[in-house]
């Protein structure tokens, strides 16, 4: 197993929380990251364990954003950005210019912090991206709809109102809709990016449920500004620093007893 | 360690240990006063004592109310370790103040029959212990845990103090039947005063919890043999 590499604290503990078995799903190994010359993310060793949350957290900056965006090359988008190094999702490195980009993007799934959904209906806002990628047939899609809808828990409250425009819904129903469209894919993997920060707190707790709900089928990376989400959502958090990784271990090391002090005046607001 | 950036938070921080270390010296103040109310045979000290235990249950109070505001902004780490190592210990210096007072009622009971020649024992082993309580609430002022663990070593002293009073007493309770309600009256004190060096141990691993999370501590020798006792 490689999970040992995740050991960075007090390794018994580690080992006991990684020994239920989680296979490795991504890792990134002695991964540079450069906006033109700027290096914002240093030599990163880190491993994701398949079908659980692991949260990112840092001070604004620190790279934590700019490692989600690197997992699913999303940054080969803009010019002058480059990644040197590995990631690898299930053994296989993404980064090689050979690895098809519309593979990637069907296994790897993202949200970004500000719902964006497409000016069309809720249906046509899921199906759109299924079609991207597969044809299918009318009754399948709108099984696949439908599947993926209930998935992001909304369901419920769209059903009546397939046809109408996905712009009318709230900010948090807009945000179980995108994460609708990127199940909607079947992904392995599922990169959040701050999802909640521009929710109220009921539309947050359906997110926080969601991920738990989700994390039975996926691999879930999370970046949060908020640590005590991060404490209550995930299994392993990586805390990362003017593009370190300072430290990484279970959730419950990192908030009850860190090792690193940087990590714990970070935590404790001490700093930031 | 440096400052919060919300100021307030530190500043909620050192009530909330002050208010603990309080509450430590009261429990402290209350059974050293007790050792002394038996030797003085004083019903209206004693009194006093057992009414000034009120002050220590309100005083937990206070602590429980805030640690629950502070538990209100959320802490981590070493912050969420000490409003839990603080509720615990505020509960064993609650258990200390009602032993003491404990110390209190039974001299009342004392006092009512001819003075025993005992109570020197008492003495000493309810010094050791205040001295206990005493060094495990600077420990935890200062969060030296090697002075915590210090207290946690020394409670074998108390232990067998303890001991060697209780085998005392049930000689004596053999050789003069009539002084067996106030030796048994005794046994209890001692048996209280053994019950706070316990907390004050219990303390001192809760110094050692807050300062480095929930590493095990080494196994503690214990040397209280009462429980297996039998007549000499």
């Amino acid at each position: 197993m490689n999970d040992a590499h995740i050991t960075v604290a007090t390794p018994a503990r580690h080992v006991a929380a990684l020994a239920e078995g989680a296979p490795l799903k991504l890792a990134a190994r002695g991964l540079d990251f450069y906006y033109d010359k700027f290096r914002a993310l240093q030599s990163i060793d880190l491993e994701i364990p398949e079908k659980r949350v692991t949260a990112l957290i840092g001070p604004s900056g620190c790279g934590k954003s700019t490692l989600l965006r690197v997992f699913n090359r999303i940054y080969a988008l803009y010019p002058k950005m480059t990644a040197t190094g590995e990631v690898l999702l299930d053994g296989e490195n993404i980064l090689d210019p050979k690895y098809p980009i519309n593979r990637l993007r069907s296994k790897v799934g993202m949200v970004f912090q500000k719902p964006v959904p497409f000016p069309m209906t809720i249906f046509e806002n899921v199906a759109y991206a299924i079609r991207h990628h597969e044809s299918l047939s009318k009754a399948d899609m709108t099984a696949r709809v439908e599947l993926a809808l209930r998935q992001a828990a909304l369901w419920d409250e769209v059903k009546d109102k397939l046809g109408k425009s996905a712009l009318g819904l709230s900010g948090g129903q807009q945000q179980r809709l995108c994460i609708a469209r990127a199940v909607a894919l079947k992904p392995d993997v599922l990169l959040l990016d701050e999802p909640t920060s521009a929710l109220d707190p009921i539309s947050t707790s359906r997110i926080e449920q969601l991920i738990e709900d989700l994390k039975k089928d996926y691999t879930i990376a999370i970046v949060t500004h908020n640590m005590q989400q991060a404490a209550r959502v995930s299994d392993f958090t990586a805390f990362m620093y003017l593009g370190d990784l300072i430290e990484h271990g279970t959730t419950e090391t990192i908030f009850s007893n860190p090792v690193k002090k940087q990590t714990e005046d970070y935590i404790t607001g001490r700093f930031g | 360690m440096t400052d919060h950036i919300v100021k307030s938070y530190d500043d909620e921080q050192r009530r909330l240990l002050n208010e603990t270390l309080r509450m430590g010296e009261m429990a402290a103040s209350q059974l050293e006063a007790a050792l002394d109310v038996v030797q003085r045979r004083d019903d209206k000290a004693a009194e006093r004592i057992i009414a000034n235990d009120e002050a220590i249950d309100a005083l937990e109070q206070e602590i429980s109310h805030d640690v629950m505001k502070l538990a209100l902004r959320g802490p981590m780490a070493r912050d969420l370790r000490q409003i839990l190592a603080a509720i615990r210990i505020a509960a064993d210096i609650e258990r200390i103040g009602d032993y003491a007072a404990n110390v209190a009622k039974r001299s009342l009971a004392l006092n009512l029959s001819p003075a025993l020649p005992h109570i020197a024992g008492l003495h000493a082993i309810g010094t050791l212990a205040v001295k206990q309580v005493r060094d495990v609430l600077a420990a935890y002022r200062d969060g030296d845990i090697e002075a915590a663990k210090r207290v946690r070593a020394s409670d074998i002293d108390i232990d067998s103090a303890y001991t060697s009073l209780f085998r005392e007493l049930l000689t004596y309770m053999m050789e003069d039947a009539r002084s067996i309600t106030g030796c048994t009256h005794l046994l209890f004190m001692a048996k209280n005063i053994e019950r706070i060096g316990d907390h004050a141990t219990n303390i001192a691993e809760n110094i050692w919890f807050l300062e480095k999370g929930d590493e095990q501590l080494p196994p503690r020798e214990k040397r209280d043999g009462t429980n297996t006792a039998s007549t000499p």
